[in-house]
């Protein structure tokens, strides 16, 4: 009897301690995401007291990732949605909608709805980033605001005009439309507030909320940014690459990427007038495009029946999807969706960027899906077809906890303001947007120019001579007299003023910078020490 | 299957009444918080604009004396008193909140040269050209005393003028400096000890805060003299280019103490290793004439000749903030009041001016929300004050324009002498004339 109680506790002791380490391990895969990079190396600075200083900053840092991993772990009020099949034969993507309903509480169900909109057009749908509010725009003219926390329809208007796209500016107060001809602001209360014509026959708009930027693209090719704090226009360029309506922003850098007609997706900042990137992505038009919240993705449709994800650190296409897609969606959790016609498809990274199917959903035969948005915060995906608007419950999509000081589904007027004036206060200059904004701060390598060699220099004096020659073409005068020696002297002359940068390049590599004068010494001062010289008599030789 | 969806209810994210407080939810992932860099950069510029916007360092100037102010004494007991002593024998004690006269201590007969207060705080010692030597009884600030400050309680005269006085830290023990340094008892009319090395007078006197025995002296032969009372004598002396005005140990290190010289530099001083200057602080333009330690340690303010009054940190070679008036005239005098906020000044002018020490703080007392506010600034300040932008705005500061001139022309006569210094060497042997170190170029000869 002793000898089985002793041979149970140390069994007994294990478990506990097993679960701690787990916890541990937990802990620190967790604490590396709010970690930002990784530690630097401080073996090789000599100098003690910034090394001294250093070593202190990044203990804190370990400190303070720890400190938020311990928090989202125990802290959280709510937890993820998951969607589990039960026995390995059963498949996600074969579970309806109506099979999830019934398992799910009363609030969840009331998320799922339909709204039949038949006579006004297709639905374009956006939400609102802290997804309380949903904006509806049918493409004959018909305007909504709904609050989809309460239900309730808070303005619905008819504008008579074709409408292309909507989207909120900075909170619920204002919302943009692009309409026929100019994009229109309204108010919540559906007052039309401004006109901006500065962007005319808009195709698809945008709003980048930590610059107050509002872009859009326009039946003319051009992108336009506008500030809408100030209403200043910060550029317009023309893409020369087509009207396109497929527009998307990446949430990381707040990078603008158009999809053109040629199959090439390039990527757009306010301060320079020709794209940063363009990537030839599809072998036919763009159709549309969508970044995933971490910024490294990028999905792209194309008229060639594939849908590729592609990551933007090197460049690649990481999956293949088979299939059009009308519009394509990135979730909080990074769940794809995509819809083609009546069907609707949901993509899942199951760990270690490889995507699966997830879920589908079939609308009714006949409706056309338009746009396809998840709900933020919610595991809802909002869809906006040719007969009105659905919601489908997709678990696991949305990011269960919000931050108060970033978005707040549960905002009060007070705070809302509020946090209106701080986005003012800390509203970003369009000239922070850069492919990666964690450059700002650090040191700038030291670019120097490079010497060209001899041979580069000869070369590249070569080809200019052969440009002008082949290119210059020296008029034939047909009045006054017109000597055909007097025309070769004028094309040698040009070949020569081509040809005359390289040579000064070739001089200075053969001499060196150009030494000053030396005063001619006289042989009447060399008895002087050499520095006084200078000061001798000059008497004339 | 299982299914789990996100499911919120409304009671569990609102408050219940409206004396509740708002809840707050954080998340610190950084998908959520993006482009923090660029937001961080534009508010430490809209924190260095705002430092700006709020730097008004002056507080109010204290009006009374009718000629120049030639030194200040603090009191240990009280925060907001302070002594000052005028060219003309008369003797005041101010109180800083109120910027008036509480009373006055007359009596001396020509110029007071130096005061200084006892350790208990209850007796003031003044030194003057008159060769006297009064002691003085303090009334306390907060009610009525019954003490007469119109009699001292002791006069000790002696045979030459007096340049300076410091009362030791931990007893009765004075020190005067004149002709020679002297070290008297409040009780005896006598002093009870002379000190000298070389012939000449002994301008400025200070004892060390933290070795009771140590006294630092600095004479008109340009040199700096360290003496200890246990052995009665000295024992370092170093000579140096020119007259060092004022000596001020670092409170904190009690083993440092700068020199304001006449050379528009201040030399720290490591007292173990006199041979090099710690830091040289370069900034003023004109002869520097006194200098005090803030109780941190960690700054020190210095007075000027040239009519600014700067604030030095202790290891920086360039002031980090500069003070001036059109009607403050050349500035003889200055403190740093004892909790490290305030700035006192005495100058030509007859007046002593009431400084903030850090330009742009909020004095008073400071929700906790406020004060983490500005502690958040100054981390941002910190963070990006290398970044050019914000590099220009936290080190603009509008100099007066003889001072600016005169900054001109001290920098193109130092650069000039560094380039035919380098042309020298360039033009002569290698390791046939070595120039030495800045921070030993200064100093003569040392001495022990």
């Amino acid at each position: 009897m002793g000898e089985k109680e002793e041979s149970n506790e140390p069994q007994s002791l294990n478990p506990a301690s097993n679960q701690e380490e787990g916890i541990l391990d937990k802990l620190e895969k967790k604490a590396k995401k709010y970690l930002r990079g990784n530690k630097t190396n401080l073996k090789n600075l000599r100098d003690k007291k910034l090394k001294g200083q250093l070593e202190v900053r990044e203990k804190i840092y370990g400190n303070t990732a720890k400190v938020a991993a311990r928090a989202e772990e125990w802290l959280k009020p709510s937890e993820e949605g998951l969607l589990e099949p039960e026995n390995p034969l059963e498949r996600t993507y074969r579970i309806q909608q109506s099979s999830i309903l019934p398992e799910v509480d009363v609030l969840s169900v009331s998320k799922a709805f339909d709204m039949k909109l038949p006579d006004l057009g297709p639905y374009t749908i956006r939400y609102l980033s802290n997804g309380r509010y949903m904006l509806l725009g049918g493409q004959k003219g018909h305007l909504a605001m709904i609050d989809v926390l309460k239900m309730d329809c808070i303005k619905e208007f008819q504008v008579k005009e074709r409408v292309r796209d909507v989207v909120f500016l900075q909170n619920d107060q204002l919302f943009a439309v692009a309409q026929k001809k100019f994009t229109y602001v309204y108010n919540r209360h559906g007052t039309e507030i401004h006109c901006l014509k500065d962007n005319q026959h808009p195709l698809k708009l945008e709003y980048l909320e930590k610059h107050f930027l509002l872009v859009g693209t326009n039946n003319f090719s051009q992108l336009h940014y506008q500030d809408i704090s100030t209403g200043q226009v910060v550029a317009n360029y023309r893409t020369g690459l087509g009207p396109t309506s497929v527009m998307s922003s990446n949430p990381y850098n707040s990078i603008i990427s158009l999809g053109h007609s040629g199959g090439k997706l390039t990527m757009w900042k306010p301060t320079s007038g020709k794209p940063l990137i363009t990537m030839l992505c599809h072998h036919g038009p763009i159709t549309a495009v969508a970044y995933h919240p971490s910024g490294n993705l990028v999905a792209t449709a194309g008229m060639d029946k594939k849908v590729k994800i592609w990551d933007l650190r090197k460049f690649e296409s990481i999956h293949s999807i088979p299939g059009h897609a009308q519009t394509l969606d990135f979730s909080q959790k990074g769940l794809l969706a995509l819809a083609n016609g009546s069907r609707i498809q949901v993509w899942r990274d199951k760990g270690d960027q490889d995507f699966g199917l997830y879920m589908t959903h079939s609308i009714p035969k006949g409706y056309q899906v338009g746009t396809v948005k998840f709900r933020p915060y919610e595991d809802v995906l909002g869809l906006g077809h040719s007969m009105g608007f659905s919601s489908i419950l997709i678990p696991g999509s949305g990011e269960p906890n919000f931050d108060s000081w970033v978005a707040n589904p549960y905002e009060t007027s007070k705070q809302r303001s509020k946090k209106e004036v701080r986005a003012l206060l800390d509203k970003l200059p369009p000239e922070s947007i850069m492919l990666d904004p964690g450059s700002i701060g650090m040191v700038r390598e030291r670019q120097r120019k490079e010497k060209l060699t001899k041979r580069e220099i000869e070369q590249q004096m070569v080809e200019a001579v052969v440009e002008v020659k082949s290119n210059v073409e020296i008029k034939n005068k047909t009045k006054g007299r017109n000597k055909p020696s007097k025309r070769a002297k004028r094309k040698q002359e040009e070949v020569f003023n081509a040809k005359k940068p390289f040579l000064e390049k070739q001089r200075e590599t053969k001499e060196g910078p150009p030494q000053k004068k030396r005063r001619v010494l006289l042989e009447v001062a060399e008895d002087l020490p050499k520095s006084l010289q200078r000061f001798a008599k000059k008497k004339p030789m | 299957m299982k299914v789990k969806v996100i499911s919120r209810s409304t009671e569990d994210f609102t408050r219940e009444r409206s004396k509740d407080l708002q809840k707050v939810f954080r998340n610190y992932d950084p998908n959520l918080h993006t482009q923090e860099k660029a937001v961080e950069y534009t508010r430490a510029l809209n924190a260095a604009k705002l430092e700006k916007i709020f730097a008004k360092p002056f507080i109010g100037a204290m009006d009374g004396h009718i000629d120049a102010v030639s030194c200040m004494a603090k009191n240990p007991n009280y925060l907001k008193a302070i002594f000052s002593g005028s060219m003309d024998g008369d003797i005041r004690l101010w109180d800083l909140a109120t910027r008036k006269t509480v009373c006055q201590f007359p009596g001396h007969q020509g110029a007071v040269k130096g005061l200084t207060s006892s350790t208990n705080g209850e007796l003031l010692v003044s030194c003057g050209t008159d060769c006297t030597v009064r002691l003085w009884k303090v009334p306390s600030l907060n009610f009525d005393s019954t003490v007469d400050t119109s009699k001292p309680s002791a006069i000790y005269t002696w045979k030459h003028a007096f340049r300076g006085v410091d009362h030791q830290w931990n007893s009765s023990i004075f020190a005067t400096a004149g002709a020679q340094v002297d070290i008297w008892d409040h009780n005896r009319s006598e002093p009870i000890n002379t000190f000298q090395w070389g012939n000449d007078s002994v301008i400025s006197i200070r004892f060390n805060p933290g070795e009771p025995n140590l006294l630092a002296t600095s004479s008109s032969d340009r040199g700096v003299v360290l003496y200890d009372l246990r052995t009665s004598s000295p024992f370092k002396k170093i000579i140096m280019q020119t007259k060092t005005n004022s000596i001020c140990w670092n409170p904190m290190e009690p083993i440092n103490f700068t020199a304001a010289n006449e050379d528009c530099n201040c030399y720290t001083f490591d007292a173990r290793k006199l041979d090099e200057a710690k830091v040289v602080h370069k900034d003023h333009v004109s002869a520097v004439m006194d200098v005090d330690y803030s109780p941190t340690g960690r700054e020190f303010v210095t007075g000027s000749y040239d009519r600014t009054v700067r604030i030095f940190n202790y290891n920086g070679d360039h002031s980090r903030e500069i003070y001036h008036t059109k009607r403050m005239q050349r500035v003889f005098c200055v403190r740093y009041s004892c909790d490290a906020s305030y700035v006192i000044s005495g100058s030509d002018d007859t007046n002593l001016r009431l400084w903030k020490s850090k330009a742009s703080e909020q004095l008073g007392v400071l929700l906790p929300r406020e004060r983490k506010k500005h502690e958040y600034h100054d981390a941002l300040k910190a963070r990006f004050k290398h970044l050019p932008e914000i590099r220009r705005i936290v080190k603009h500061r509008h100099l007066p324009k003889p001072v600016y001139k005169a900054a001109i022309l001290r920098r193109t006569v130092t650069e000039a002498e560094n380039r035919k210094e380098q042309r020298r060497q360039a033009h002569s042997a290698p390791g046939s004339s070595s120039r030495k170190p800045f921070r030993k170029r200064k100093i003569i000869k040392e001495e022990s």
